[in-house]
């Protein structure tokens, strides 16, 4: 059992069932991870702006960086109309990128690898930004799908195609980080079984290979919170600044 | 890049195969719809405190320390601006300063000397005036002195001479007679005693 690599994507009950009349809310290591993660958002931040220096240490420097660094990439792709939905970006960048980080640590449990945790994510803000879209433009809006100088002819077909990858947006959102992160766990876990398998004469392979996917999935954890953060921007500059 | 894509698809095809070969025990735990909705609902409770929390408490704190610092540094920029400036016109003035100081002290220090210089001449004329002064009577003096001297030498000789002749002889001669020769003498060697 603990050698199939999936096993560290099950889920399952800690504590006693709760429900919530029909539906099952119970608390799982899922749960768990999440509560984990936003506290340790919370108190990693909380920390670094407890004393608000003129010179910052380090954790204020740290979370000064962070500010900055998601403020940047806002501005950047999103512009200035977008300074509203700072707050939102960061705490979807800061939640990913403890979810997916705290991912590495051995024998814990990575939220964002359930397609359901990512799915919810990512239709959120597909609702969310398709609200926004509607509220700024009213029905203009739609010419989202209506690409300028386009041919006549070729308008039926491309409306179409614009249609289907506007509505296509949350699925490989939330595709794109859930198939990321499992494969980068299960890529870990099938090596680690390799390393027990062929013991101590053919195992130093598999090790290394162990080890630099550690280093290779860090640096997918970050990248793929950074792509989440984003493309999210990039959905609200659509909304916000309707230029097609 | 190519690189890149090619690792990529490495991993997918190892993840693909480990998700076939584990699909015999159960297939993906992600698609088992058993603890959807309790994640779904710990999702919205964690993420959606933790927005509240970071958008109204601690969000806020860093833009406004960022906002201050900037502002801080601004302010400091400014006054050292100003303090550069100040102290750049500090040292004009003391240049200035300085060198009117040194124009004054030569002008000072020419005026002394012009003024030493004078009183030095002054003094020096009512010396000089002085001592020609005095010269002309020294000098008057002498000549006066030049003049009566052969008299009385000859006055001294004769009694010397009428002494000498008294004692070795015995006998008075004519004063007359020993002034003569002696007026005789006094002027052929004029020349030779005076130096005329």
């Amino acid at each position: 059992m603990a050698a199939n690599p999936m096993h560290q994507f099950n889920v399952y009950r800690i504590g006693p069932e709760i429900k919530l009349g029909e539906v099952d809310i119970s608390f799982t290591n899922a749960s768990l991870f999440m509560v984990i993660c936003s506290i340790a958002i919370l108190v990693i931040f909380n920390l670094g702006t407890k004393k608000n220096s003129l010179i910052p240490d380090k954790l204020q420097l740290l979370a000064e960086l962070s500010y900055s660094f998601v403020a940047k990439m806002i501005s950047d792709t999103a512009g200035s109309k977008a300074k509203p939905y700072f707050s939102f970006i960061f705490s979807l960048f800061m939640f990913v990128l403890f979810c997916n980080m705290f991912g590495m640590v051995p024998y814990s449990f990575t939220v964002t690898s359930h397609i359901i945790v990512t799915f919810v994510l990512a239709s959120f803000i597909f609702i969310g930004v398709t609200i926004i879209g509607f509220i700024k433009h009213g029905f203009g809006y739609l010419k989202l799908f209506v690409p300028s100088g386009v041919p006549i002819v070729l308008l039926p077909l491309i409306v179409v195609i614009e249609i289907i990858s506007y509505l296509s947006r949350p699925i490989s959102l939330s595709v794109r980080l859930f198939a990321n992160m499992m494969a980068g766990h299960t890529m870990m876990k099938v090596f680690g079984g390799f390393v027990v398998s062929l013991g101590i004469i053919g195992g130093w392979l598999p090790l290394s290979f162990s080890v630099a996917l550690t280093g290779l999935e860090i640096l997918v954890a970050f990248l793929q919170a950074y792509v989440f953060a984003i493309l999210t921007c990039i959905y609200l500059n659509d909304a916000l600044n309707l230029h097609h | 890049m190519f690189k890149k894509i090619i690792f990529k698809t490495l991993i997918f095809c190892f993840a693909l195969a480990s998700i076939a070969q584990s699909s015999e025990s159960g297939g993906m735990p992600q698609l088992n719809p058993e603890f959807w909705v309790s994640q779904i609902f710990w999702l919205i409770l964690t993420f959606g405190i933790m927005f509240v929390v970071l958008s109204k408490l601690i969000l806020p704190k860093i833009s406004k320390n960022l906002e201050t610092r900037k502002s801080q540094i601004l302010e400091n920029i400014e006054t050292a601006e100003k303090q550069r400036e100040q102290s750049e016109n500090k040292i004009k003035e003391y240049e200035k300063l300085i060198f009117e100081n040194k124009i004054e002290a030569k002008n000072y220090f020419n005026e002394i000397r012009q003024k030493v210089l004078g009183d030095i001449a002054k003094k020096k004329q009512v010396l000089d005036n002085q001592i020609e002064k005095e010269l002309k009577e020294v000098e008057k003096e002498i000549n006066e002195l030049k003049e009566k001297a052969p008299e009385k030498i000859n006055k001294i000789a004769i009694e010397t001479s009428t002494d000498l002749i008294k004692h070795l002889i015995g006998t008075e001669v004519n004063n007359s007679s020993i002034s003569t020769i002696v007026e005789d003498i006094s002027i052929k060697n004029k020349d030779k005693y005076y130096g005329v």
